[in-house]
């Protein structure tokens, strides 16, 4: 329970192994990291995943925010240790994450961000007044969405329909996995399948956010941090490069970049991306 | 003599029960007062606004007054936002006039609906200045806060800490502007003048007033 929000946690691992905390991102579940995580676990680790609130098994809330993310995750950490632990995120999981070694220092080991950094705002990059017509497309698309979200629900699909439009998202993945993903990121009601998450979230956004608040938390982390980069475009993804990136990363980090993986590296390359985090872990001091 | 109770309309915003309170009747457009940060609707229409003509409507914020209690908070503006913007969809057009809080969301769905929101005042009150230009250091809240009814902690806590950019504030007064084809779209009458509406203050299309006079711009237009 988080602030009366009942989370879901999935944990990989023997319960007495050293845990390790891990954020899913943004409109994704914690069982998308199921072939990844018991790659950690074999090699030893304890990991704790969790729904974050609205996402996968967790309870759908009436608001949503970075913050109550924020809380959410120090609940779940605090349900598993009051050592410092290695924390790890994915997208926006990364960033809460990063957020929560910045917020509470005495809690974080490590940080493992994949894919996690962004250097740049999701707008496009034209002239002002284009700029405002988009802003005010995005605002009233947004209260329009508001208006008609009372009792909506997800559109019905079948398993391979929902298969295919998480492809759209994940375009190097198996047939087999994505199929995966969609039994247990969805549920099948009688009329078909439909993604568990809270049918209120809306892609995209806007809002006073913008990537130089992330960045400039950074340097001043007193963690060792890894930070996983996908280089391949994707619609999920941020497009940084790594020369944005690199300035701003704390002393001694490391960061590993893949040329041929999308934004969601840990379901694209499991076995290759746990060998990067299973070296820096081992590493630790 | 006030009305004892002033008549409610129930609103939904996707899970939360809104009250939009009825304070007076009138002819022609309305106007909707938005409270400051965890008040709720006065019980009658504040002297300065007396002399608008339409109706008087105030509407209680998502945590706040006689709206529903969300659980595990969650605040943030652009909600508070969509708040405004389900009284709009019963109100029609409307002149807002806001405090504190207030005031900033005003700006906001003055913004955001330049063809609903008809002119937009904006006047001091509790939470004008939101969390400053800049996020705060990052706090991360262990203990469940002790909700005991509205004005819910969550919603004072939260959004005590929005963070409110000079230049993401002014993108919303360029949209009222430009949008809603006004002479003046924006009338400001708070004198405290935190970096947010120093910057929206200094656009084109803001008129500064005084707060006897805060309603004239918008009496006679459409």
């Amino acid at each position: 329970m988080s602030h009366g929000i009942r989370i879901a946690v999935h944990e990989w691992g023997e319960a007495d192994a050293p845990p390790i905390a891990v954020a899913h991102g943004g409109f994704d579940f914690a069982r998308t990291y199921s072939r990844f995580a018991p790659v950690l676990a074999d090699a030893g680790w304890r990991v704790v995943a969790w729904d974050q609130r609205g996402h996968g098994d967790s309870d759908h809330a009436s608001l949503y925010s970075w913050d109550a993310d924020l809380r959410d995750a120090l609940a779940v950490v605090d349900s598993i240790t009051d050592a410092p632990l290695p924390v790890m995120g994915h997208s926006k999981g990364a960033g809460v994450m990063m957020q929560f070694v910045a917020a509470l220092p005495h809690r974080a080991r490590a940080l493992v961000s994949l894919d996690g950094i962004a250097t740049r705002r999701s707008m496009p990059d034209v002239p002002d007044h284009e700029r405002t017509k988009l802003l005010a497309g995005e605002l009233a698309g947004w209260l329009d969405f508001r208006r008609s979200v009372v009792d909506r629900q997800r559109r019905p699909d079948t398993l391979d329909g929902l298969a295919a439009r998480r492809a759209r998202m994940n375009p190097r993945l198996s047939k087999e996995w994505l199929r995966y993903l969609v039994s247990v990121g969805a549920r099948e009601d009688p009329d078909g399948w439909r993604w568990k998450i809270d049918p209120a979230l809306r892609m995209g956004g806007f809002g006073p956010w913008r990537p130089e608040w992330g960045l400039s938390r950074l340097p001043g982390l007193g963690s060792p941090m890894l930070a996983v980069m996908g280089l391949q475009p994707e619609m999920m993804g941020w497009g940084s490069r790594p020369e944005e990136v690199e300035e701003w990363l704390p002393p001694g980090s490391r960061l590993v970049v893949l040329d041929d993986a999308g934004h969601f590296v840990h379901i694209e390359q499991p076995d290759r991306v746990a060998k990067f985090v299973l070296q820096f872990l081992d590493d630790l001091p | 003599m006030p009305e004892e109770t002033a008549p409610v309309v129930r609103l939904r915003n996707s899970r939360i029960d809104l009250a939009l309170h009825r304070l007076r009747d009138g002819k022609g457009r309305p106007l909707l007062l938005l409270h400051g940060l965890g008040e709720r609707t006065a019980d009658a229409v504040p002297p300065h606004l007396v002399a608008w003509p339409g109706p008087v409507w105030g509407l209680d914020f998502t945590g706040h007054g006689a709206s529903s209690l969300p659980v595990g908070g969650g605040y943030y503006c652009e909600v508070l936002m969509s708040d405004a913007d389900a009284a709009l969809a019963h109100l029609g057009r409307v002149t807002v006039y806001g405090r504190g809080l207030g005031a900033y969301v005003g700006l906001l769905v003055a913004g955001a609906r330049p063809e609903l929101v008809r002119g937009a005042i904006l006047d001091d009150g509790p939470g004008l200045s939101g969390g400053g230009a800049l996020p705060p250091t990052p706090y991360v809240l262990r203990e469940p806060l002790p909700v005991t009814g509205t004005p819910d902690p969550y919603a004072l806590l939260e959004l005590a800490q929005d963070v409110r950019p000079p230049d993401y504030a002014t993108t919303y007064a360029r949209q009222a502007t430009t949008l809603s084809g006004l002479d003046t779209a924006l009338a400001v009458c708070a004198v405290v003048h935190p970096p947010w509406l120093a910057a929206v203050a200094a656009e084109p299309g803001v008129r500064q007033v005084t707060r006897a006079r805060c309603i004239d711009p918008f009496l006679g237009i459409d």
